[in-house]
């Protein structure tokens, strides 16, 4: 029984290590941040995945050897001090590198400011539904609030368009649109329940929450069309909240953002037709 | 101490066990029969949260298949044999919320703990036995509650059809949580039964806690140092300890949350809310403040679901290793360290939850400290089982693949620690299959262990050995098979809470490998059929027990099987020496009995 036993550790040992070595599971990775979260990935896999299969061939190797052996008797012994002290001291060392390790992409993306030369974006999540505010020709954003939220005349975000001239040639738009290379920040907003902006290839998500714009900021480093799906379960249709971000050069962003709400949306349309989604590997 | 012989059972009593019905096996003061009380409502509870998993996975693997049972059974969430999106969160809640409080935190505690505490530290019965069966019985209305839960549409005719319950997954996020029926269907009244189940379960929990503390600190017999401890109660007390803390923070967010339902309050509902064409005339409170609070809670609920079998694991390990567990003292801190650090790391389930992001860093590297006491734990299994003489009885089986769960399970949460890491792997599948393996399947092989152990003590027939080992074969092998490619089915960016991972392009052939989880999961999931009928046939046709099956060391087994009314026939015993003195030198047997008084064999603890 040991025996079989220790001998399935190992298996077990080895085929998991097998799963995550086979292929490379991440989606390609198209954000200026995405390589070096990618990195701290691949660091703590090696640390993890040598103390993972160190730890389960010592379990399997011990089941396997120590069997009972007849009438003999086990080694009378209370622990050993100086091995807790050791492997305490080890395995501290270990880890507390790695947790300073893992902060490094995190200050990047949420300590640092964004630049000055982002290109800034809305967003305002609804059930189900993603709605993206750009300010349009005038480079302004109109003013936005609750009240004026209507879904009907598919204003999602709020505008004032009544009082506040900037509103006017604001885009609301369900479909994201950003230029490649330069830096985006977006403001996450909600107007219902918790909902999350995640986009598996630029390798960041970030709740939006009703109450709070949180402001985030990236740079995606390839153009192409993009999912962005909603990670907060916010009610029955969740798993079908999902849109996409279309990553275009910057001359296309910058005519994009001259142009008028009508023209803006038929560009956007074409952009989405011309650009298949990009494919797992 | 007058003992009276009680010839109709042969048995020794001090004083007469109660022998109406009612008293003796309902509304009982004794600890053992609460102790079983409280395992039988967890493997009721257990088979339901099962059967809810097997449904998901049935819905992941073939979210477009029809499948006509399906249609029986369901009629108005499954109407065309396919199971909706709401029907699918439902389950998603109700499995998790079933399984994390009516079997996590009920089983390991309540039901062992109750039993075994008192027995192992020489004591006739919990400290307050009439606060027990109180919180036996609070425990008994939460799990009525919460399957009122499953029902309240039917109840409410507000309520959308089509849906099976409360539907904001076991962690109930607010505002969603917080709306009612207008954030969607399962919002209202199945929301209100929910969370006042929860409430419930945990003022039961508290009673219980206080219980536990006091019992190990004030009913420990002579001669019961606290380094003589078996360390599974050291698990229980430290368990009882986080309950204690943990538990009345949970109790506040609920009853806040049920405030804003019922009494127009808004706790956790912030002003200028659109919410579904409408908007809502509420304002002031903070979504991340329901985080916070559930997650002050949720975080240590982790190890009050792991740390009785932490403690067991060792107890078992040491026993059938015939082995002096490897550094007791160790082992003790290690498990004080989880307990401690356990209170300071909540923040890592809301990296992204929009609180400061220095905040999260702090959270971050509190988090990853924490895997020390946890790494401890697992060198010092391996120093008790090297050089010993493993006898590979059941509950061994299921020891040695706990600390095998406990290696994969925890050692994955040094990824999901890291807040940059985190940014892609928050709310996917990597989180599913950590939590699991950790929290869930570890924590239930802490289960099995305890049930193949104990059962002869607790039901003085041994449970059949050969069903047992097919069972240990077939779980081990399953849950691995289930649980370790979600992992890589998280790094693919799979999300979690999705009826359907189908939709996903970016995902390409991950989505379909579902597939091969969902068989896995069928065949673990009926391989626990096994189990079932192994107990229940073991009940009445397994083999008579000794008192002392596994050659153990412990006051429990120095007492008939199943042991009298005031567990030690109103002698109290007294304790000479450790608890895990197996192999000593000079000894006549490999194993000396705590209550061993011969003064010639010396051995630690003395």
């Amino acid at each position: 029984m040991g025996k079989i036993l220790g001998l399935l550790l190992g298996v077990l040992a080895i085929a998991t290590v097998y799963m995550f070595l086979s292929r490379d599971w991440f989606p390609e990775v198209i954000s200026e941040h995405g390589p070096a979260l990618d990195a701290q990935f691949q660091r703590t896999l090696y640390v993890v995945g040598i103390a993972f299969t160190l730890a389960q061939l010592a379990l399997g190797y011990a089941v396997f050897r120590f069997g009972r052996r007849g009438k003999e008797r086990a080694v009378y012994t209370h622990g050993s001090n100086k091995l807790e002290a050791t492997w305490t001291l080890i395995t501290a060392a270990v880890f507390i590198t790695l947790a300073f390790l893992g902060q490094q992409v995190w200050a990047r993306m949420h300590l640092e400011k964004a630049p000055d030369n982002a290109v800034k974006i809305n967003m305002v999540a609804q059930q189900f539904q993603f709605n993206f505010h750009y300010p349009g020709a005038d480079k302004e954003f109109g003013r936005t609030e609750a009240r004026f939220i209507s879904d009907d005349s598919l204003n999602y975000v709020g505008l004032d368009l009544e009082n506040d001239p900037k509103a006017a040639d604001d885009i609301q738009t369900t479909t994201m649109v950003i230029p490649v290379n330069r830096p985006v920040e977006v403001t996450l907003r909600s107007k219902d329940v918790i909902h999350n902006f995640f986009v598996p290839q630029l390798r960041f998500k970030q709740d939006a929450v009703p109450g709070m714009a949180i402001k985030i900021h990236f740079t995606a480093t390839k153009t192409g069309k993009y999912e962005v799906v909603c990670a907060e379960l916010c009610g029955q249709l969740h798993y079908n909240m999902r849109t996409a971000v279309i990553v275009v050069d910057q001359e296309e962003y910058d005519a994009l953002s001259e142009m008028t709400k009508d023209a803006f949306t038929t560009r956007l349309g074409e952009l989405r037709g011309s650009f298949g989604i990009v494919q797992a590997q | 101490m007058a003992e009276v012989i009680h010839p109709a059972h042969g048995e020794v009593h001090r004083h007469e066990p109660p022998s109406g019905f009612i008293r003796k096996y309902i509304f009982s003061i004794d600890h053992k029969v609460i102790g079983i009380q409280y395992y039988f409502l967890a493997l009721f509870s257990v088979f339901l949260g099962m059967g809810l998993s097997v449904l998901m996975r049935l819905q992941l693997g073939w979210p477009t298949e029809q499948f006509g049972f399906l249609k029986v059974l369901f009629p108005n969430a499954a109407e065309n044999g396919m199971i909706t999106p709401e029907m699918y969160l439902s389950l998603v809640t109700m499995h998790g919320t079933i399984m994390v409080f009516f079997v996590l935190t009920t089983a390991p505690q309540g039901g062992f703990g109750n039993y075994f505490l008192p027995i192992q530290i020489g004591a006739a019965d919990m400290a307050f036995p009439v606060l027990n069966m109180l919180s036996f019985w609070v425990t008994f209305l939460a799990l009525v509650a919460m399957i009122f839960a499953i029902y309240a549409s039917v109840f409410d005719p507000t309520a959308a059809v089509g849906v099976v319950g409360p539907i904001g997954g076991w962690t109930g996020y607010a505002p969603l949580s917080a709306l009612g029926e207008v954030a969607g269907p399962g919002q209202g009244t199945a929301v209100v039964f929910w969370v006042t189940s929860i409430a419930l379960f945990c003022i039961a929990s508290l009673l219980g806690a206080l219980n536990f503390i006091t019992t190990m600190l004030n009913m420990r017999t002579r001669g019961m140092s606290l380094m003589r401890l078996p360390l599974s109660c050291w698990g229980w007390f430290t368990t009882a300890v986080l309950a204690l803390l943990s538990f009345p923070v949970l109790l506040a967010a609920g009853v806040l949350l049920l405030l804003d339902h019922l009494a127009g309050t808004s706790f956790f509902i912030p002003g200028g809310e659109y919410v579904n064409g409408k908007l809502i005339d509420r304002s002031g409170g903070s979504p991340i403040l329901w985080q916070h609070l559930f997650w002050f809670f949720g975080h240590p609920e982790v190890y009050i679901a792991i740390l009785p079998g932490m403690g067991l694991a060792s107890h078992i390990l040491g026993t059938f290793a015939r082995k002096p567990v490897f550094g007791y003292r160790a082992m003790v801190y290690a498990i004080f360290a989880i307990g401690l650090l356990g209170f300071f790391v909540w923040g890592h389930h809301m990296f992204i939850s929009g609180m400061s992001p220095y905040t999260s860093i702090a959270f971050s590297l509190i988090t990853l400290t924490i895997g020390v006491p946890s790494a401890i734990k697992t060198f010092n299994w391996l120093g008790t089982l090297w050089g010993g003489q493993i006898r590979f009885s059941s509950p061994m089986l299921f020891a040695i693949g706990f600390v095998s769960l406990f290696v994969s399970g925890g050692i994955t949460g040094l990824f999901l620690g890291q807040t940059s890491i985190d940014l892609h792997l928050h709310d996917t599948y990597f989180v599913v299959g950590h939590f699991h393996l950790i929290m869930g399947v570890a924590a239930i092989f802490g289960i099995f262990m305890g049930t193949y152990f104990w059962f002869p003590k607790m039901f003085g027939r041994m449970m059949h050995e050969g069903m047992a080992k097919i069972h240990f074969w077939l779980t081990f092998i399953g849950v691995n098979a289930i649980f370790i490619p979600m992992h890589v089915f998280g790094m693919a960016g799979m999300p979690r809470r999705y009826s359907s991972h189908y939709g996903l392009i970016y995902l390409g052939d991950v989505a379909h490998m579902n597939q091969y989880v969902s068989y896995a999961a069928f065949a673990t999931a009926a391989a626990q059929l096994i189990f079932l009928f192994n107990l229940f046939w073991s009940m009445w046709k397994g083999k008579k027990a000794e008192d002392n099956p596994w050659e153990a060391t412990h006051l429990e087994w120095t007492i008939p099987s199943p042991p009298p009314h005031d567990n030690f026939a109103g002698v109290e015993p007294v304790v000479h020496r450790g608890p895990y003195e197996f192999s000593v030198p000079g000894a006549k047997e490999d194993y000396i009995m705590q209550t061993d008084p011969d003064e010639t064999v010396k051995s630690h603890g003395d």
